[in-house]
Protein backbone atom coordinates (compact mmCIF):
# COMPACT_ATOMS: atom_id res chain seq x y z
CA UNK A 1 0.00 0.00 0.00
CA UNK A 2 1.45 3.36 -0.98
CA UNK A 3 -0.23 5.17 1.98
CA UNK A 4 2.43 5.78 4.65
CA UNK A 5 0.67 8.08 7.13
CA UNK A 6 -2.80 9.40 7.99
CA UNK A 7 -3.29 12.33 10.38
CA UNK A 8 -6.69 13.56 11.51
CA UNK A 9 -7.06 16.92 13.20
CA UNK A 10 -10.51 16.93 14.77
CA UNK A 11 -10.33 20.52 15.95
CA UNK A 12 -9.40 21.82 12.53
CA UNK A 13 -11.55 19.23 10.67
CA UNK A 14 -8.50 18.39 8.57
CA UNK A 15 -7.27 15.17 7.06
CA UNK A 16 -3.66 14.72 5.93
CA UNK A 17 -2.70 11.64 3.96
CA UNK A 18 0.87 10.85 2.97
CA UNK A 19 1.61 8.36 0.22
CA UNK A 20 4.71 7.24 -1.66
CA UNK A 21 4.63 6.55 -5.38
CA UNK A 22 7.29 4.76 -7.42
CA UNK A 23 7.62 7.54 -9.97
CA UNK A 24 9.38 10.91 -10.14
CA UNK A 25 7.68 14.10 -8.91
CA UNK A 26 7.12 15.25 -12.52
CA UNK A 27 5.12 12.09 -13.31
CA UNK A 28 2.87 12.49 -10.26
CA UNK A 29 2.35 16.17 -11.16
CA UNK A 30 1.07 15.08 -14.57
CA UNK A 31 -1.86 13.29 -12.87
CA UNK A 32 -3.14 16.76 -11.88
CA UNK A 33 -1.88 18.74 -14.87
CA UNK A 34 -3.69 16.47 -17.38
CA UNK A 35 -7.52 16.57 -17.07
CA UNK A 36 -7.87 13.07 -18.62
CA UNK A 37 -5.60 11.62 -15.91
CA UNK A 38 -7.24 13.68 -13.16
CA UNK A 39 -10.69 12.33 -13.97
CA UNK A 40 -9.39 8.77 -13.70
CA UNK A 41 -8.30 9.26 -10.11
CA UNK A 42 -10.68 11.86 -8.62
CA UNK A 43 -14.06 10.11 -8.55
CA UNK A 44 -14.66 6.74 -6.92
CA UNK A 45 -15.53 3.85 -9.29
CA UNK A 46 -19.22 4.32 -8.41
CA UNK A 47 -19.08 8.06 -9.25
CA UNK A 48 -16.58 8.64 -12.10
CA UNK A 49 -15.49 12.24 -12.63
CA UNK A 50 -15.62 14.18 -15.90
CA UNK A 51 -13.36 17.26 -16.03
CA UNK A 52 -14.97 19.96 -18.17
CA UNK A 53 -12.62 22.94 -17.65
CA UNK A 54 -9.03 22.74 -16.44
CA UNK A 55 -6.64 25.60 -15.70
CA UNK A 56 -4.05 24.64 -13.09
CA UNK A 57 -2.56 28.09 -12.50
CA UNK A 58 -3.08 30.75 -9.81
CA UNK A 59 -6.56 32.19 -10.23
CA UNK A 60 -7.49 29.33 -12.59
CA UNK A 61 -10.51 27.04 -12.28
CA UNK A 62 -11.04 23.32 -12.66
CA UNK A 63 -14.67 22.30 -13.23
CA UNK A 64 -15.89 18.72 -12.97
CA UNK A 65 -18.93 16.62 -12.36
CA UNK A 66 -19.29 13.13 -10.94
CA UNK A 67 -21.89 10.74 -12.34
CA UNK A 68 -23.63 8.38 -9.94
CA UNK A 69 -24.89 4.86 -10.70
CA UNK A 70 -28.33 6.20 -11.63
CA UNK A 71 -26.98 8.93 -13.90
CA UNK A 72 -27.29 11.55 -11.17
CA UNK A 73 -24.65 14.27 -11.48
CA UNK A 74 -22.75 16.13 -8.75
CA UNK A 75 -21.06 19.32 -9.92
CA UNK A 76 -17.96 20.78 -8.34
CA UNK A 77 -14.92 22.87 -8.99
CA UNK A 78 -11.56 24.03 -7.80
CA UNK A 79 -10.57 27.65 -7.37
CA UNK A 80 -6.79 27.42 -7.76
CA UNK A 81 -5.00 29.65 -5.23
CA UNK A 82 -1.28 28.92 -5.65
CA UNK A 83 0.85 26.71 -7.89
CA UNK A 84 4.53 25.77 -7.54
CA UNK A 85 4.97 23.29 -10.39
CA UNK A 86 5.78 20.42 -9.88
CA UNK A 87 6.03 20.65 -6.09
CA UNK A 88 2.70 21.90 -4.73
CA UNK A 89 -0.62 23.54 -5.38
CA UNK A 90 -3.44 24.78 -3.20
CA UNK A 91 -7.10 25.23 -4.10
CA UNK A 92 -10.59 25.65 -2.72
CA UNK A 93 -12.88 22.77 -3.62
CA UNK A 94 -16.50 23.90 -3.99
CA UNK A 95 -19.88 22.44 -4.85
CA UNK A 96 -21.48 23.98 -7.92
CA UNK A 97 -24.70 24.17 -9.86
CA UNK A 98 -24.94 22.90 -13.44
CA UNK A 99 -23.31 26.11 -14.69
CA UNK A 100 -20.36 25.58 -12.30
CA UNK A 101 -21.36 28.53 -10.13
CA UNK A 102 -20.33 27.83 -6.53
CA UNK A 103 -23.30 26.99 -4.28
CA UNK A 104 -23.10 29.58 -1.52
CA UNK A 105 -24.94 27.48 1.08
CA UNK A 106 -22.35 24.69 0.83
CA UNK A 107 -19.06 25.68 2.46
CA UNK A 108 -15.84 25.00 0.59
CA UNK A 109 -12.86 22.95 1.67
CA UNK A 110 -9.27 24.02 1.17
CA UNK A 111 -6.69 21.56 -0.08
CA UNK A 112 -2.94 21.56 -0.33
CA UNK A 113 -1.21 18.87 -2.41
CA UNK A 114 2.58 18.59 -2.05
CA UNK A 115 4.99 16.36 -3.96
CA UNK A 116 8.60 15.83 -2.81
CA UNK A 117 11.33 13.49 -4.08
CA UNK A 118 11.78 10.42 -1.84
CA UNK A 119 14.56 8.18 -3.08
CA UNK A 120 13.70 7.32 -6.70
CA UNK A 121 10.04 8.06 -6.08
CA UNK A 122 7.73 10.74 -4.73
CA UNK A 123 6.28 11.45 -1.33
CA UNK A 124 2.85 13.05 -1.79
CA UNK A 125 1.07 14.87 1.05
CA UNK A 126 -2.63 15.62 0.58
CA UNK A 127 -4.17 17.94 3.18
CA UNK A 128 -7.87 18.77 3.06
CA UNK A 129 -9.43 21.15 5.59
CA UNK A 130 -13.20 21.51 5.97
CA UNK A 131 -14.63 24.80 7.13
CA UNK A 132 -17.56 23.11 8.90
CA UNK A 133 -18.86 19.65 9.71
CA UNK A 134 -21.63 20.14 7.15
CA UNK A 135 -19.06 20.54 4.40
CA UNK A 136 -17.51 17.27 5.44
CA UNK A 137 -20.88 15.51 5.43
CA UNK A 138 -21.65 16.69 1.91
CA UNK A 139 -18.34 15.38 0.59
CA UNK A 140 -19.00 12.03 2.20
CA UNK A 141 -22.42 11.82 0.56
CA UNK A 142 -20.64 11.98 -2.78
CA UNK A 143 -17.99 9.40 -1.97
CA UNK A 144 -19.97 7.06 0.26
CA UNK A 145 -19.65 3.92 -1.87
CA UNK A 146 -15.88 4.16 -2.02
CA UNK A 147 -15.18 2.19 1.15
CA UNK A 148 -17.18 -0.82 0.05
CA UNK A 149 -15.69 -0.78 -3.45
CA UNK A 150 -12.20 -0.56 -2.05
CA UNK A 151 -12.78 -3.53 0.24
CA UNK A 152 -14.05 -5.58 -2.72
CA UNK A 153 -10.96 -4.71 -4.77
CA UNK A 154 -8.70 -5.79 -1.92
CA UNK A 155 -10.47 -9.15 -1.64
CA UNK A 156 -10.15 -9.62 -5.41
CA UNK A 157 -6.44 -8.86 -5.22
CA UNK A 158 -5.94 -11.42 -2.42
CA UNK A 159 -7.81 -14.10 -4.37
CA UNK A 160 -5.74 -13.39 -7.48
CA UNK A 161 -2.56 -13.96 -5.49
CA UNK A 162 -3.80 -17.49 -4.79
CA UNK B 1 -19.39 26.91 18.16
CA UNK B 2 -19.05 23.43 16.75
CA UNK B 3 -19.68 20.54 19.12
CA UNK B 4 -17.35 17.63 18.42
CA UNK B 5 -18.71 14.22 19.24
CA UNK B 6 -15.95 11.67 19.24
CA UNK B 7 -17.11 8.13 18.70
CA UNK B 8 -15.64 5.49 20.97
CA UNK B 9 -18.47 3.01 20.81
CA UNK B 10 -17.88 0.54 17.97
CA UNK B 11 -21.51 -0.62 17.79
CA UNK B 12 -22.69 2.95 17.52
CA UNK B 13 -20.16 3.60 14.75
CA UNK B 14 -21.39 0.52 12.84
CA UNK B 15 -24.99 1.72 13.11
CA UNK B 16 -23.90 5.19 11.98
CA UNK B 17 -22.15 3.94 8.83
CA UNK B 18 -24.89 1.44 8.02
CA UNK B 19 -27.51 4.17 8.31
CA UNK B 20 -25.59 6.48 5.99
CA UNK B 21 -24.78 3.78 3.43
CA UNK B 22 -28.20 4.10 1.78
CA UNK B 23 -29.13 6.89 -0.64
CA UNK B 24 -32.76 7.18 0.54
CA UNK B 25 -31.70 7.36 4.17
CA UNK B 26 -29.19 10.10 3.39
CA UNK B 27 -31.94 11.98 1.61
CA UNK B 28 -34.35 11.54 4.53
CA UNK B 29 -31.63 12.71 6.89
CA UNK B 30 -31.01 15.86 4.83
CA UNK B 31 -34.72 16.68 5.01
CA UNK B 32 -35.10 16.13 8.74
CA UNK B 33 -31.92 18.08 9.51
CA UNK B 34 -33.48 21.04 7.73
CA UNK B 35 -36.62 20.78 9.90
CA UNK B 36 -39.11 18.44 11.54
CA UNK B 37 -41.08 16.30 9.08
CA UNK B 38 -43.97 13.92 9.67
CA UNK B 39 -43.25 10.36 8.56
CA UNK B 40 -46.34 10.61 6.33
CA UNK B 41 -44.89 13.66 4.55
CA UNK B 42 -41.55 11.89 4.13
CA UNK B 43 -43.26 8.80 2.72
CA UNK B 44 -45.04 10.95 0.13
CA UNK B 45 -41.66 12.13 -1.19
CA UNK B 46 -40.47 8.68 -2.28
CA UNK B 47 -41.62 6.12 -4.77
CA UNK B 48 -41.87 3.39 -2.14
CA UNK B 49 -44.36 2.18 0.44
CA UNK B 50 -45.07 3.94 3.74
CA UNK B 51 -43.75 0.85 5.52
CA UNK B 52 -40.46 0.96 3.58
CA UNK B 53 -39.94 4.64 4.43
CA UNK B 54 -40.84 3.93 8.05
CA UNK B 55 -38.13 1.23 8.10
CA UNK B 56 -35.53 3.70 6.80
CA UNK B 57 -36.58 6.16 9.49
CA UNK B 58 -36.19 3.42 12.12
CA UNK B 59 -32.65 2.63 10.94
CA UNK B 60 -31.72 6.32 11.22
CA UNK B 61 -33.30 6.42 14.68
CA UNK B 62 -31.34 3.38 15.89
CA UNK B 63 -28.12 5.03 14.67
CA UNK B 64 -28.95 8.05 16.81
CA UNK B 65 -29.13 10.31 13.77
CA UNK B 66 -32.83 11.03 14.06
CA UNK B 67 -35.37 11.40 16.87
CA UNK B 68 -39.12 10.90 16.70
CA UNK B 69 -41.99 12.30 18.75
CA UNK B 70 -45.68 11.59 18.50
CA UNK B 71 -48.26 14.34 18.12
CA UNK B 72 -51.79 12.94 17.91
CA UNK B 73 -51.71 10.33 15.15
CA UNK B 74 -48.60 11.79 13.53
CA UNK B 75 -45.01 10.73 14.08
CA UNK B 76 -42.70 13.71 13.69
CA UNK B 77 -39.03 13.10 12.85
CA UNK B 78 -36.14 15.51 13.24
CA UNK B 79 -32.40 15.12 12.68
CA UNK B 80 -29.92 15.06 15.53
CA UNK B 81 -27.36 17.61 14.43
CA UNK B 82 -24.74 16.66 17.01
CA UNK B 83 -24.80 13.03 15.94
CA UNK B 84 -24.41 13.98 12.30
CA UNK B 85 -21.50 16.18 13.25
CA UNK B 86 -19.58 13.20 14.47
CA UNK B 87 -16.48 14.58 12.89
CA UNK B 88 -14.20 11.77 13.96
CA UNK B 89 -16.33 9.22 12.14
CA UNK B 90 -16.59 11.38 9.09
CA UNK B 91 -12.85 11.94 8.84
CA UNK B 92 -12.38 8.16 8.99
CA UNK B 93 -14.72 7.74 6.11
CA UNK B 94 -13.03 10.49 4.15
CA UNK B 95 -9.79 8.61 4.70
CA UNK B 96 -11.30 5.68 2.78
CA UNK B 97 -12.18 8.00 -0.11
CA UNK B 98 -8.58 9.17 -0.18
CA UNK B 99 -7.15 5.67 0.01
CA UNK B 100 -9.22 4.88 -3.07
CA UNK B 101 -7.85 7.91 -4.90
CA UNK B 102 -4.28 7.01 -3.98
CA UNK B 103 -4.77 3.46 -5.25
CA UNK B 104 -6.02 4.86 -8.56
CA UNK B 105 -3.00 7.21 -8.82
CA UNK B 106 -0.72 4.22 -8.18
CA UNK B 107 -2.49 2.21 -10.91
CA UNK B 108 -2.32 5.07 -13.40
CA UNK B 109 1.39 5.68 -12.76
CA UNK B 110 2.23 2.00 -13.14
CA UNK B 111 0.66 1.95 -16.59
CA UNK B 112 3.76 3.96 -17.56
Amino acid sequence: MPVTDVTKDLQARALTITAEFAAPVERVWQVYADPRQLERVWGPPSHPATVVDHSLEPGGRVHYYMTGPEGDRYYGGWRVLAVDEPHSFTFEDFFADEGFNPVAELPTSTAEFRFEPAGAGTRATFTTTYETAEALQQVLDMGMEEGATLATNQIDALLAEG
Amino acid sequence: MLVLVIEHDEDRADAFFHALSDRTRRDILRRVLAGEHSVTALAASYDMSFAAVQKHVAVLERAGLLTKRRVGREQLASGDVDAVRSVASMLSELEEVWRGRIDRIEELIQEG
